[in-house]
């Protein structure tokens, strides 16, 4: 009898499990987004926009495309890895926000996953006139996010420390570069420079690395395809990079410090030289309000004279494919994008427009954010990371082949590079 | 006759009714256990069960068809340079932090009980000992991360006494990254240790001290010969516990080293994390993620068998 009890016990267990288990394997387009009793509707936006932004900024605007449109907006704010991992944890499991906030390193993977939507499509069904855009992030042909706001990268510098080290030019060339952080080194104990090469967030190869590269018109890749290889200007930056390690003028721990921790030892007076994003300024000014700091632009590659590349980071959205009011969702990322909203957003967030036509009103901006701009306009926007697959874990094992060739274990740049291009072309396959 | 018909199905009622109520009673536990049971299946059952099923596939999620594959995957994770790193690595972490959990968890449990301290001082050094155990992992990394930053405390302290005259990278170095997020963990768990070893010791009779001490037994055969006999069922159970538990640590490695330089902290957990979020191979990420919950349910059932055992 014992034993007949356990055995529909057990046949009721398992069966119950199957039951849950094959209603959960239904193909159901799931989707965040409702629609109340009264056919409202409601989209989730998913994004880390919000936290960075000043207390209330986004609410207001998404408050004003209700108002516009009468579709309600429900913000969801998280920081910047907390959303990484929720939507690509929505992504897996098709339970995605109506619209999200993109980085240009994800587009790829969820583009290709089928997890967010072609915009290209949902553009040309709204009769949208798209040339208005600066860019759009496109994976086979097809835009699948769209930048909203741009942030710089430009080179920070701390006018204090220099006056110490008794350096009154600014250097303007890689060979100037490493003569005033030696300079520096020696006669103050301050770091020249840092890079944080932490491979929790490897961001520091696009930020940091390569934007040594790109300052002097380089690239790192042919025709969207890796060229870590036979690639003249690639090496010289990767020797350029070891040359300041070994000079012993780039700060301390870098392998494992991440970007806040190289802006807090820049706050704290402990660094020279940085690239950093420029939506980093308020914080820096208000953690050392009398840091006596600048802009300059990237020192180039010694007898580079043409037009260098600056880094940006951008604010991307895209829809989700799983949402099931694309047609509202759409509505809403048009809404961002409009000349005045965008150019709003972009004054509040210390960043550049996504939309040509925007007029951001800078007049009440800081000086120093001002002379940022001017540098941003002066180069060409860069970011080749940007729509490539597992464009983050390129990073990463860029990084790592990094790490082994500034530690010696690599014999030479080119070396360390070929290994990487060999990496890196799987990930292309 | 006539009597016996009409009681027949007076009979039948009574006889259903009883069934119904004896249904009842036997099933009234089921009922209370059911919505327990429903989110066990749904958030414990179903998602182990789905992530096994994906260690069978070819790269699931991504590949919206995804193939039976067997075991190859397992063949594929097994063989991983990567993966093996992440092993060794768990090993010495898992280790070094278990036994110094253990070490320091009874020192400070001993001290904590000696006769010779005032209830007033035990009860400071008791909260002082436990404080590391009240800190959330986010905390412990921000806090050590200052602590041994190149800059910081741990190095001003070495210049200072000059045993040291170079600035130790202690989270950026290979040499001693691995070093130091072992030491951050133990310093995190030693406390569950002294606090349920503390309890066992205060469980132990003091009789069995005294005759062993009228026997002529000095403190160290009375600690090898009385104490770790007594408390042998606590230690069994703390040690697989803390085994589960630092296995799985995953938010300690990622916030202050994320599994570097290159990989000399890749634990399986930050390994895990990677394949599935980085690199978006999900069934790779399954196939370990299966390989150690295997593990930990070997671990598990010793557990259950000791806990049984004692019982």
């Amino acid at each position: 009898m014992k034993t007949l009890k356990k055995s529909v016990l057990s046949i009721l267990f398992i069966g119950s499990i199957l039951f849950i288990l094959a209603a959960c394997s239904q193909d159901q387009p799931g989707s965040a987004s409702g629609e109340d009793g009264n056919g409202e509707v409601t989209l989730e936006f998913q994004q880390w926009w919000g936290v960075e932004l000043p207390d209330g900024v986004l609410q207001e605007i998404v408050d004003g495309f209700t108002d516009e449109t009468g579709i309600k907006v429900e913000l969801l704010s998280n920081p910047y890895a907390d959303t990484k991992t929720q939507i690509a944890a929505g992504a897996a499991t098709g339970t995605m926000a109506d619209v999200v906030g993109l980085d240009g390193s994800w587009v790829y993977d969820f583009g290709k996953q089928g997890a967010i939507a072609n915009l290209t499509e949902l553009m040309k069904a709204d009769g949208y006139d798209d040339s208005q855009l600066s860019d759009q992030i496109k994976v086979d042909g097809n835009t699948y996010m769209i930048p909203v706001v741009n942030f710089a990268y430009p080179m920070y510098v701390n006018l204090d420390i220099l006056e110490e080290a008794g350096i009154e030019e600014i250097p303007k060339t890689w060979s100037e570069f490493t003569e005033v952080t030696r300079k520096i080194k020696e006669s103050t104990g301050k770091a020249g420079w840092a890079i944080p090469l932490s491979t929790e967030s490897p961001s520091g190869i696009q930020n940091n690395f390569m934007s040594w590269l790109w300052a002097s018109g380089g690239s790192m890749l042919d025709d969207g395809k890796p060229a870590l290889t036979n690639n003249d200007d690639l090496t010289a930056t990767v020797e350029f990079v070891k040359g300041l390690f070994d000079a012993e003028v780039v700060a301390p721990g870098a392998y494992a410090m991440k970007e806040a921790d190289m802006v807090e030892e820049f706050t704290n007076g402990r660094i020279a030289f940085m690239h950093d994003s420029l939506a980093h300024l308020t914080t820096i000014k208000k953690g050392a309000p009398d840091l006596n700091f600048d802009f300059i632009p990237s020192p180039v590659k010694d007898g580079f004279s043409g037009e260098g590349g600056m880094d940006v980071a951008n604010w991307g959205i895209g829809i989700a494919e799983n949402s099931e009011h694309k047609a509202e969702a759409m509505k809403f990322v048009e809404y961002l994008m409009s000349p005045e909203v965008n150019a709003e957003l972009a004054v509040y967030a210390n960043a550049f427009p996504g939309n040509t036509n925007a007029q951001p009103d800078y007049s009440e901006a800081d000086e120093l954010f001002l002379k940022a701009y001017e540098l941003y306009k002066d180069s060409y926007a860069i970011n080749e990371f940007t729509g490539l697959p597992t464009s983050e874990e390129l990073m990463r094992t860029f990084d790592e082949q990094l790490q082994l060739y500034l530690d010696g274990d690599t014999g030479s740049a080119d070396d360390m590079l070929a290994e990487t291009q060999k990496i890196w072309e799987k990930a292309f396959e | 006759m006539r009597i016996e018909t009409e009681t027949e199905p007076k009979t039948i009622r009574r006889l259903q009714s009883n069934r119904k109520t004896q249904f009842k009673k036997k099933s009234e536990p089921y009922i209370y256990l059911l919505p327990t049971v429903i989110l066990m299946i749904i958030l414990l059952v179903i998602p182990i069960f789905m992530v096994i099923r994906y260690s069978f596939y070819d790269n699931v999620i991504i590949n919206k068809n995804p193939e039976f594959v067997g075991l190859e995957n397992f063949k594929e994770v097994l063989t991983n340079k990567s993966f093996l790193v992440a092993v060794k690595n768990t090993s010495i972490f898992v280790g070094g932090s278990l036994i110094l959990h253990m070490i320091l968890g009874m020192t400070f449990a001993m001290v904590l009980n000696t006769k010779y301290l005032g209830t007033k001082t035990k009860a400071i050094f008791r909260v002082i000992f436990s404080l590391p155990w009240m800190f959330t992992a986010a905390v412990i990394a921000v806090l050590w991360k200052l602590l041994l930053s190149p800059n910081g405390f741990i190095n001003f302290l070495l210049v200072e006494l000059n045993l040291t005259t170079s600035q130790i990278e202690w989270l950026a170095s290979r040499d001693f990254a691995l070093f130091s997020v072992t030491a951050i963990n133990i310093w995190a768990g030693y406390p569950f240790f002294m606090i349920s070893i503390l309890a066992g010791l205060q469980g132990i009779q003091s009789e069995l001290y005294e005759s062993a001490a009228i026997d002529g037994a000095n403190s160290v055969q009375s600690f090898f010969h009385i104490t770790i006999p007594q408390l042998k069922p606590i230690l069994i159970s703390l040690i697989l516990l803390d085994f589960v538990w630092t296995i799985q640590q995953f938010a300690l490695i990622w916030m202050t080293t994320g599994g570097g330089p290159i990989d000399a902290t890749e634990i399986l957990s930050t390994f895990i994390y990677k394949q599935g979020f980085s690199q978006y191979e999900y069934s790779m990420a399954s196939t370990s993620a299966v390989i150690l919950l295997i593990i930990c349910t070997i671990v598990a059932i010793f557990y259950v068998r000791h806990q049984r055992g004692s019982e």
